[in-house]
This record gives C-alpha cells, sequence and structure tokens, in this order.
C-alpha cells in the first residue's frame, strides 16, 4: 500500500499578504456593524422586520453555511466509511473547513437571534416537534464531534514539542503525556465519532429542509414542497465534493503549491451522478405538483428559480460528465464553483426570495450592515483557516509519509 | 466477572440511571398544546363592528402599552391606512368598503387568532409557546430566545418583535388576556366593545351562534365563518358580509397550520430508529471495506 499522497505537515509561508490584509479590512468592517448589533439592536444594522423576520443571516451564514461544510461528512464517509484511501489527503483539509464553517454557523446563529445570552436554552428545553430544534441539537454535536475529529491534529502538531513559556515549562511533561494519551484514546474511538458524524449530518442537512415546510402558503410554490428535507439532503450530498475542490484548487493556488489534481479529477467524476438524482428529485418534484406554471411569468422568483437550476445544477452537471473538464484545474474550478453558487443560492431562495408574507407593504433586501457582516464572517474564516494550514498538519505535501492515515477502523477488524 | 466488578458495574449502571431519570424529568420534552371541548373563543361579527377603536385602547391599558386618552380614537383618519398588530398594539382595526346590502364601512378587529393547532406552538426551539386549556395561545418570555421562528411559522403574520432593543427583545402577540380570563374577567377588548361586535364563549357554541346569524339573516352574511375550519380551526372566528379575502383574510386550507412539517419530523425520528438504523448500517460498510482491504494485502503479499 502506499502512501505517498499522504504527508500533512505546517506549511512554510508568511502569514500576512496584500490578498490577507484585505480580508483583514473586510473582516474588521464586519466587526463595526456586528458591535452596532450587540450594542443598538437587531433593527439598528438589519432590514428585518415583522413581516421578514429571517433574513441573509439565516439563509447565507447559517442554512448556506451547513451546506456548503458538507464537504466535511461526505469526504468522512468516502474515505473512512467506505476506506477509499486514495482520498485521505483531502480528508484533513476538509475536516478543518467543515469545523470552521460549523463555527461561524453557530456565531451566524449567535448574532442573529434576539437573545444570544440564552443561545444554550435548547439544550434543556426541548421541543420535539420542531424542526429548528433538530437542527440546533444536531448542530450543537456534531460541531463537537467535528472538533474531537480535529484533536489528533492538534496531538500530532504537539507531540514531542511541547515548550510552554515560563514557569508553565514544568507542565511540558504533562501536557505531552496529556495529548499522547488523547491521540491512543482517539485512535482506537474515532470510528465511533466518525459515524456519528455522518449520521449526525444527515439528519440536520434534512431538517434544515423541514424548516421552511411550517411555512406553508409562505412560501412561493416553486420551493415550497414535503420533500424539501430530501432535496436539502441531496443538494447537500452533491455539494459536498465541489466544495472540496473548489477550497482545494483556490488554497493550492494562494499556497502556491501544485493543484492534487489526481485525486481532484477522480473525486471530481464522481459528481455527476450525485446531481443527477438530485436533479432528477427536483424536477420530478415540479412535474408532480405542476409548479411549472409558475416559470411562465417573468418575476424575481421564477428567474432566481431558473438562474438556480440551470446554472447551479444543470450546466454543471453537463460539465462533470466531460473527460476534458475532470482533467483542466480551469474547467473543474468553474464547474464546483457554479454548483457551489447554485446550492448558496438554493439557500437564499429558500429563505429569503421564496419567503412572501400575506401582508407585505415592501420587500426585503440585505442591508449593508447585514451584507458586512456575512462578507466580514467568510473573511475571518478564511483568515483563521490560512492560519491553522500555516501551524498545523492539515495540507498534504508529495515526499515522506509523516502521518498515519488509516488509524481510525472500526474494532474487530484485524490490524 | 468477579462479584466487586459486578456490583461496581450495577452500581455505576444505577447512577447513570438515576442521573438520566434525573435529567429528562429536568426537562420537558415537549410544550403543553391542549385541545379541551370547552376551550373559549371570540365571535367577531364585522358587520356589527362601527371601527370605534375602543377595543385598542383597552387592549393597550391591559398589557401596559402606552394607550393615550380614550378620545385621541376617535379620530378615523388611521382607518385610511391598513395596520397590523405589532410591539405598540397587539390588536388593531381597519376599515374596508361597504359590502352586500351594507351602507356602512366594514372593520375588521386583527389580533392573534389562537389557532386550535398552533404553528407557533409546533414551531418553537425551546417550547416557549403553548396551547392552554382555555384555547388562548401564549409564550414564556423567559424561555424564548428571540429566534423569531414563530414569525416565520404564523400563517396570519401576528407575532411581532422588539427589533430595537439590543437586551431582553420581546415577542409580542395578543395574549387573549390570559391574565383576566383566568380571574373571571372577560378579555379587554370583549368588555370594552360599546356594540357588542365581540362575543365571548365556549368555541363550540359560538359556531352554533355563528351559523344561527347566518340562517336568520342570509342577506346579511356570506356563507362562510372565517375560523371555523381555516388552518384547522381557530378559537377567533369572524362573520363578514363579504368575502373574506376582499377584507385581507389570507386564503388557507383546512389542514392544521404545523402541516406536514410534524410528520415529517416525527418520521425522521421514530422512537430513533432511522438515525440508529443508519448508524448500524453505515458501521457495517466501515467494517465490511476495511475487512475487504485486508483480504486484498494479504492476497498481495
Amino acid at each position: 500500500m502506499s502512501h505517498e499522497n499522504v504527508n500533512p505537515v505546517p506549511l512554510q509561508r508568511k502569514y500576512f499578504t496584500p490578498g490577507v490584509i484585505v480580508l483583514v479590512i473586510i473582516a474588521l468592517n464586519g466587526l463595526v456593524f456586528l458591535m452596532g448589533r450587540f450594542f443598538f439592536g437587531l433593527g439598528a444594522v438589519t432590514n428585518l422586520n415583522n413581516q421578514y423576520p429571517w433574513g441573509l443571516w439565516i439563509g447565507v451564514d447559517v442554512a448556506a453555511g451547513v451546506a456548503l461544510a458538507a464537504g466535511g461528512f461526505t469526504t468522512a464517509a468516502l474515505g473512512h466509511v467506505m476506506h477509499r484511501e486514495e482520498y485521505h489527503a483531502i480528508v484533513r483539509p476538509a475536516l478543518l473547513t467543515a469545523m470552521l464553517g460549523y463555527t461561524f454557523v453557530a456565531m451566524g446563529v449567535f448574532v442573529d437571534i434576539g437573545r444570544w445570552y440564552f443561545i444554550w436554552h435548547p439544550l434543556i428545553m426541548w421541543n420535539g416537534s420542531s424542526a429548528l430544534f433538530e437542527v440546533g441539537i444536531c448542530v450543537m454535536i456534531y460541531m463537537t464531534v467535528l472538533y474531537i475529529e480535529f484533536l489528533p491534529v492538534v496531538a500530532e502538531r504537539f507531540i514531542g514539542k511541547v515548550h510552554l513559556p515560563g514557569f508553565l515549562s514544568g507542565l511540558n511533561k504533562v501536557v505531552d503525556k496529556i495529548l499522547r494519551l488523547i491521540d491512543t484514546g482517539l485512535a482506537k474511538t474515532m470510528f465511533i465519532f466518525i459515524i456519528a458524524g455522518v449520521v449526525l449530518s444527515t439528519l440536520h442537512q434534512s431538517s434544515l429542509g423541514t424548516l421552511m415546510v411550517i411555512a406553508g402558503p409562505k412560501m412561493h410554490p416553486l420551493w415550497q414542497t414535503p420533500i424539501l428535507p430530501l432535496l436539502f439532503l441531496l443538494s447537500a450530498i452533491s455539494v459536498g465534493f465541489p466544495m472540496v475542490i473548489f477550497e482545494s484548487l483556490i488554497a493550492s493556488r494562494s499556497l502556491g503549491l501544485k493543484p492534487e489534481m489526481h485525486i481532484l479529477s477522480k473525486l471530481g467524476s464522481m459528481i455527476a451522478p450525485l446531481l443527477g438524482v438530485y436533479l432528477a428529485f427536483k424536477l420530478g418534484d415540479m412535474f408532480i405538483r405542476e409548479t411549472f406554471v409558475y416559470l411562465k411569468e417573468v418575476n424575481t422568483e421564477s428567474v432566481m428559480f431558473t438562474i438556480e437550476l440551470l446554472f447551479g445544477v444543470i450546466i454543471p452537471l453537463r460539465m462533470f460528465l466531460s473527460p476534458k473538464v475532470l482533467k483542466s484545474p480551469l474547467f473543474l474550478f468553474i464547474a464546483s464553483a457554479l454548483v457551489v453558487f447554485g446550492v448558496l443560492l438554493n439557500r437564499i431562495n429558500n429563505f429569503v426570495v421564496a419567503y412572501t408574507p400575506p401582508y407585505s407593504t415592501q420587500s426585503y433586501f440585505p442591508s449593508f450592515g447585514e451584507i458586512s457582516v456575512t462578507i466580514g464572517f467568510a473573511a475571518i474564516l478564511i483568515l483563521v483557516y490560512r492560519f491553522i494550514v500555516l501551524n498545523f498538519p492539515v495540507i498534504s505535501l508529495p515526499g515522506e509519509q509523516t502521518a498515519q492515515p488509516t488509524k481510525y477502523t472500526i474494532k474487530g477488524a484485524k490490524k | 466477572m468477579s462479584g466487586k466488578s459486578r456490583r461496581d458495574f450495577l452500581k455505576t449502571s444505577a447512577l447513570v440511571g438515576a442521573g438520566v431519570a434525573g435529567f429528562s424529568s429536568a426537562v420537558q420534552a415537549a410544550p403543553k398544546n391542549i385541545l379541551s371541548e370547552d376551550r373559549m373563543g371570540v365571535l367577531v361579527d364585522t358587520t356589527v363592528c362601527v371601527g370605534c377603536r375602543n377595543c385598542e385602547w383597552a387592549c393597550r391599558n391591559a398589557h401596559g402599552l402606552e394607550a393615550g386618552n380614550v378620545e385621541s380614537y376617535e379620530d378615523r383618519t388611521i382607518l385610511k391606512t391598513k395596520r397590523r398588530p405589532d410591539i405598540k398594539s397587539l390588536t388593531v382595526v381597519n376599515e374596508y368598503p361597504a359590502g352586500k346590502n351594507a351602507a356602512l364601512p366594514v372593520d375588521v378587529k386583527v389580533q392573534c387568532m389562537h389557532c386550535d393547532h398552533p404553528a407557533c406552538v409546533s414551531a418553537c426551539i425551546v417550547g416557549a409557546f403553548s396551547k392552554e386549556e382555555n384555547g388562548t395561545v401564549i409564550w414564556d418570555t423567559d424561555k424564548c430566545i428571540g429566534c423569531r421562528y414563530c414569525m416565520a411559522a404564523c400563517p396570519f403574520q401576528v407575532p411581532a418583535f422588539e427589533y430595537n432593543k439590543a437586551i431582553n427583545p420581546l415577542i409580542m402577540k395578543c395574549d387573549f388576556c390570559f391574565n383576566r380570563t383566568k380571574e373571571g374577567k372577560l378579555p379587554a377588548c370583549v368588555s370594552i366593545c360599546p356594540v357588542e361586535a365581540l362575543t365571548y364563549g365556549v368555541r363550540s357554541d359560538l359556531v352554533k351562534i355563528a351559523r344561527d346569524r347566518i340562517r336568520r339573516n342570509p342577506e346579511r352574511y356570506v356563507d362562510h365563518i372565517f375560523g371555523e375550519y381555516e388552518v384547522g380551526g381557530t378559537s377567533w372566528m369572524y362573520l363578514s358580509n363579504k368575502d373574506f379575502s376582499e377584507l385581507d383574510f389570507p386564503k388557507l386550507k383546512t389542514n392544521p397550520a404545523p402541516g406536514v412539517s410534524e410528520s415529517i419530523q416525527h418520521g425522521i425520528f421514530a422512537y430513533f430508529v432511522p438515525p440508529v438504523s443508519l448508524y448500524a448500517l453505515l458501521g457495517g460498510i466501515m467494517w465490511i471495506t476495511k475487512h475487504r482491504k485486508e483480504i486484498e494485502e494479504e492476497e498481495n503479499v
């Protein structure tokens, strides 16, 4: 067995580049508006009102954030559950983006809810019939699972290299011992968390779709369907690999690495069938409920629906079927970016565009403050990602193997 | 297993069991959602209402909101704009052009409908909403996290939120004067109404009264009690002399407001069978693929 692909190392790069400084400015701008929200209330920063209780933050930061972090559970299922070891090089970067993605989803929820200091209430105040309750609980547990899955990376970085400053240096040996204990303990039990992660993801990815079912006739019929949970799950599964490809190609470009085309092309070849299944259900639903009649009139809803389906699903589906696209980093990037865009737009459509309150006097468009916070969060996420890949063994370089790639195996299978 | 370790095991399990039991009694798994036979309701006869807006004044007074003096409500220019209940007024009256066989305009009082199957009770993430035995839909402000899912769920667009408060913003809506009815008093709006446009009573009786009025005055009413069947029935019901869609009532079907969302939710979590099965299935696949890989490797050696 060869593991030449799996060699995660902290990358030796300077942290600050002109691009990074631009991101810092975008992040600071977002933080300014965030302070406005915490000092003066939601109304001071957002365009939300009694007609439109949910806007950009729920649509993008939360709903799209969860969907675009699907790379974590899809690659875990592929690499660890199905034991496709050739993909192990991308599991860690995907895990990192999922972990950061969910962290920012939690932060998105935190800033959007009016009484943020009660965010822990769902832990002890339950409502089994609420889809939002299920999403909340699953996201909380899954985020914990993601952090546990990432612990071995931290352990690997510091084992044998614990150098605490000053008077804490006496604890060096103890900390080292704890890290080793965590590492060996997790190596034996990690399969429990990996499977739990996949199960939790399928649960809350679909329940995120159930959320808007209760809005009933307030949601445009092009999107309102009882199979919303299934559509959300299928679209999350089909956006997982495109998101991994999208991030991997951006990361190798920005970090000056050779794109890992041998893995990404193979990953790309699996996307078309997944997108195909999603498209089949989406079109099937449209024909069974005969909602295509709404496409005859030209309005925001019909235009957005068409863009979502055409550019987000049909065109990339056709592209992923072409061997030429799979071999070219540029075309692979475009096709993946289109799927990512499609799912992002789908979540915005479901939560914002499709929502038509019965007594609406004006339509909702996010305020400058809302947009600032959303892109500010995205910028901070990228900055943290960059910090972690420069300091922890996440991204693999071709060369000597340093990590044990298949240590998360199910108990009972002989070593 | 030696006797001692077995005893330890039993002790630990008992402790864990007690812990779980204590925990589950501390948490409430589902909000109160009672559909009593004797639930109360209000019948609003829009053909009787004169649009004096005294109910708005009484409601504000009863809920500690700024009400002003009652004379200021005689100004009818405000009826020119269509208003919705909000954080300053939990009920409002809107005016519409006259309907069939009538000379006077139609005035419609708007407030929470207190659904029989409330979407807000089903949706609330912390189960803060409850449907009480007397039909009232109220909510526990101490539980609320301000997520505003109740607002997204409500088919009548009723709950309002204090967007401009940084600390302790509240969800606000009509609470059917729960604190007054508990003491045997009438809801503030019902008790002040000078023309008896509002009838407070057991919901099933109100349906009979409404049917009776329609039967005896077919030229006065359209043959429709809004709220009798809409979204599975509401505690507040309306009579009118014109089609309810012309009075800005939403067009709603008769299935309960939470719709299929509860069935989906309970289907996915039926006794935790689906998630546990999925877990077992993935575990099985993981074991098999690992096993197969090992056999391949052994053959290759």
